[in-house]
């Protein structure tokens, strides 16, 4: 989830900002290829020798795409290494592994066939592990065998004679591990010498027959009997925890509690934080209207970018917040529980397990999701599941939610007090997108993308401690996001509307607002959202909203700052001018439905190849949103009199 | 085993030389369908930490291949683990790690007979 919004596909467009010139003299850069089967450590080893920031988590399937980057080694030996989605086999099933298979074999255009390879294995369960060594060393590449998890392996009673292993595998091994950082001197003297193995003969050892798989595992028994390789003691906490997770009882109890401190946290914790960062910015715009001359640029300054920008920043805590509880969720193992919790409901909808853990990560943003779609081996359930992401509430609605809620919702206490009603309210959104996207699924499922019944086939891995550092990492690098894209997008959509706000110029002074280009826009939209209850500020709003969906705050903001009533009164106060309870009604489930989003569209675009899916995921979800707010608008004031 | 053919369902239970009469057992359908779920069953039909030795998979080759290359090899041990609760996918303990899978799948993973279990009970 390192990438939500621009991020990933920028990642995705350009996949590899530091792609090497195609190899040709002798002093080439060398590519080093991290391979191994999903969840052994990949990413990890990667970020820890390029100081790059893959994401990482506790469950198979998170790495998706091929990622380059220069490792940080002491010579001038440049080598670039490249992280691989995990794979058990060379015969892919999924388009993550076709990724791994093309790369590997030289099949991808666009990317050169790696130099070297590094193996990496979970030495824990050496044995399984192990087959995956026959198709890779019979690329005939240089490899060097990392057993990551030492650490793991010795605390559980386990061990390994490593020299044994090398002399079996006529390739260099080493225990490491990832996590920890130890053992990583060994791979960088690998990585420097690479460069002299090249033209080194490959391993000179039997391999079994790659197509015979019982013969392969046969392989890499004998392997670790040669080895002398004694298994760890099953991880005894994991099946302690499992006992409560998966308990009939228990187990969705757990599940329903997590999610409630989620929400009451998320809305309770960060509001003091988020208070007092509205008050420093609408005070700060006081104090800057005070010592700054009155002039265009003031206003521009104080009304347009102070008040647009200001209005977003505040909601910075939540959704470190919420990512902080994501990162929880995704580092301990306990995401794969829920997947498996998750799949019967799944099933009934047409859908698989492996579809919860995308749909959860959309929790964060729709981009990373639809990317993390790869994993389903079924083209579509894979398409399906593309289809419903944007309708998981993203992070980027927590910002227009909270503020309605705040402003529209009264804090009382309900269930005895272990929920608030603003938070319940919260959650009822959440619940609404889940239901919306299970039910847009049943649809999908049962008339243009039937599939016969798909299997549900996932790797449990063992429960780990998130660490604070990973956990911090998570955090820091999501602030960043963030707050670049309040420093691009937003800055420049507050800016462009201050302006339209002020144009066009008569007797030389600034129109009013709705005498302005800005105002003639939401006016002439105007006709089409009065029956959801929506004026034409809330028109401006949905127009920039388009571009994403936490700019409708930055707008309002905006709006209100020119108006001269954010100052004064603050953003939750403004609004109450301009939307009844009703409309704010309407506008939560607009939100909730609408497609506001390009940088899904455009990411959709590039996974389903042709601009044929986006048109029709922004068509259905706009016409969702149409009718599911002027439902809820006449709803809302039937029942409120 | 006895195969359901409905030659077989007439089982001699005893033959009386004297008067060379034989009495019959005759096996209503649902026995025959008890006796085959004794001869073959699958990891869909084991209790909880039943240990069982895997023999085949009945499912199309890439599904099978993906089971077999997390450790669901004919020859395999396997222990049925949690279950989801509501009846959803059960975790099975095989080749060192834990793989879960939906029920249906399950059900078509054989397991080899245990020679003890093969008695036929006939009530």
């Amino acid at each position: 989830m390192s990438g939500c919004h621009g991020d990933a596909p920028r990642a995705g467009l350009l996949p590899n900002p530091s792609i090497p010139p195609p190899r040709s003299a002798v002093d080439r850069p060398i590519i080093v290829a991290i391979v191994g089967p999903p969840n052994s450590g990949k990413s990890t080893l990667f970020n820890r020798l390029t100081g790059l920031r893959q994401k990482v988590a506790n469950f198979p399937g998170v790495t998706v795409e091929h990622r380059m980057g220069k490792a940080k080694l002491k010579g001038h030996q440049e080598v670039f290494l490249v992280d691989l989605p995990g794979v058990y086999s060379l015969h892919p099933r999924a388009e993550d592994e076709q990724v791994t298979h093309d790369v590997l074999t030289g099949e991808r255009a666009d990317f050169p066939k790696p130099d070297a390879v590094i193996l990496i294995l979970d030495v824990t369960n050496l044995g399984r592990n192990l087959v995956l060594a026959a198709p890779i060393l019979s690329l005939g590449l240089p490899t060097q065998v990392l057993l990551n998890m030492a650490d793991d392996l010795t605390a559980r009673g386990g061990k390994v004679d490593v020299a044994a292993l090398s002399a079996e595998l006529d390739s260099p091994v080493a225990l490491i591990s990832a996590a920890k950082g130890t053992g990583i001197d060994r791979i960088q003297q690998f990585l420097l010498g690479t460069a002299a193995r090249l033209n080194a003969p490959a391993a000179r050892i039997e391999l079994p027959v790659l197509q015979d798989l019982p013969k392969c595992r046969q392989w890499a028994a004998n392997l670790g009997v040669r080895a002398s390789y004694r298994a760890p003691a099953p991880p005894l906490w994991t099946r302690r925890l499992d006992a409560v997770f998966l308990h009939p009882v228990g187990g969705p109890l757990v599940f329903a509690a997590v999610v409630i401190a989620v929400f009451q946290s998320i809305f309770s914790w960060a509001q003091p934080i988020m208070n007092g960062l509205q008050q420093a910015v609408a005070s700060s715009g006081q104090w800057l209207n005070t010592v700054l001359p009155d002039s265009p640029w003031r206003s521009l300054l104080v009304d347009g970018i102070w008040s647009g920008v200001g209005s977003v920043v505040v909601f910075l805590p939540q959704i470190l917040l919420l990512f902080l509880f994501i990162g929880i969720l995704e580092d301990s193992g306990y995401l794969a529980r829920a997947a498996l919790i998750a799949d019967r409901t799944m099933a009934k909808f047409g859908l698989q397990g492996k579809s919860f853990i995308p749909l959860l990560s959309a929790y964060a943003c729709a981009v990373p999701a639809i990317m993390a779609t790869r994993v389903i081996e079924n083209k579509r359930d894979r398409m399906a599941t593309i289809m419903i992401s944007p309708l998981m509430t993203c992070s980027a609605r927590l910002p227009i939610y909270t503020l309605l809620i705040a402003a529209f919702v009264p804090n009382i206490p309900i269930i005895g007090g272990f929920l608030s009603l603003p938070a319940a309210v919260m959650l009822g959104l959440y619940i609404l997108g889940f239901l919306t996207a299970i039910a847009v699924a049943r649809l999908l499922k049962s008339s243009i993308l039937k599939s016969s019944g798909s299997s549900f086939v996932l790797e449990m891995p063992p429960y780990r401690w998130p660490t604070l550092q990973s956990l911090g990492l998570r955090l820091l690098d999501r602030a960043k996001v963030f707050l670049r894209r309040v420093g691009t997008v937003i800055l420049v959509v507050a800016i462009g509307l201050w302006v339209l706000a002020h144009l066009p110029y008569s007797h030389g002074k600034a129109p009013d607002l709705e005498q302005s280009f800005a105002g003639m826009t939401g006016k002439a939209i105007e006709p089409l959202i009065k029956p959801l209850g929506f004026n034409w500020k809330i028109g401006i709003g949905l127009i920039t909203s388009l571009a994403a969906r936490e700019v409708i705050v930055g707008t309002l903001g905006t709006i209100y700052g020119i108006q001269g009533d954010e100052q004064s009164k603050g953003l939750q106060a403004a609004i109450h001018q301009d939307l009844s309870t009703a409309g704010a009604v309407a506008l939560l489930v607009f939100f909730a439905f609408a497609m506001q989003c390009f940088s899904t569209l455009a990411v959709v675009k590039r996974e389903t190849g042709g601009w044929r899916w986006p048109l029709f995921q922004f068509s259905y979800m706009l016409a969702l949103a149409y009718s599911g707010s002027w439902l809820a608008f006449h709803a809302t004031r039937y029942f409120l009199g | 085993m006895i195969p359901p053919t409905a030659k077989n369902r007439d089982i001699p239970l005893h033959y009386n030389r004297l008067t060379g009469k034989q009495t019959y057992l005759i096996l209503k359908r649902s026995d025959i369908v008890d006796v085959m779920a004794t001869a073959q069953r699958t990891l869909a039909d084991l209790r909880t930490g039943q240990r069982c030795i895997l023999d085949r998979l009945d499912l199309p080759e890439s599904v099978a291949r993906r089971l077999m290359e997390l450790g669901f090899l004919p020859g395999n041990e396997v222990i049925p683990g949690r279950r989801a609760p509501g009846g959803g996918p059960r975790v099975f303990q095989v080749d060192g790690s834990e793989v879960a899978l939906r029920a249906d799948t399950a059900a078509r993973l054989y397991i080899r007979r245990d020679p003890e279990s093969d008695l036929i009970v006939l009530s």
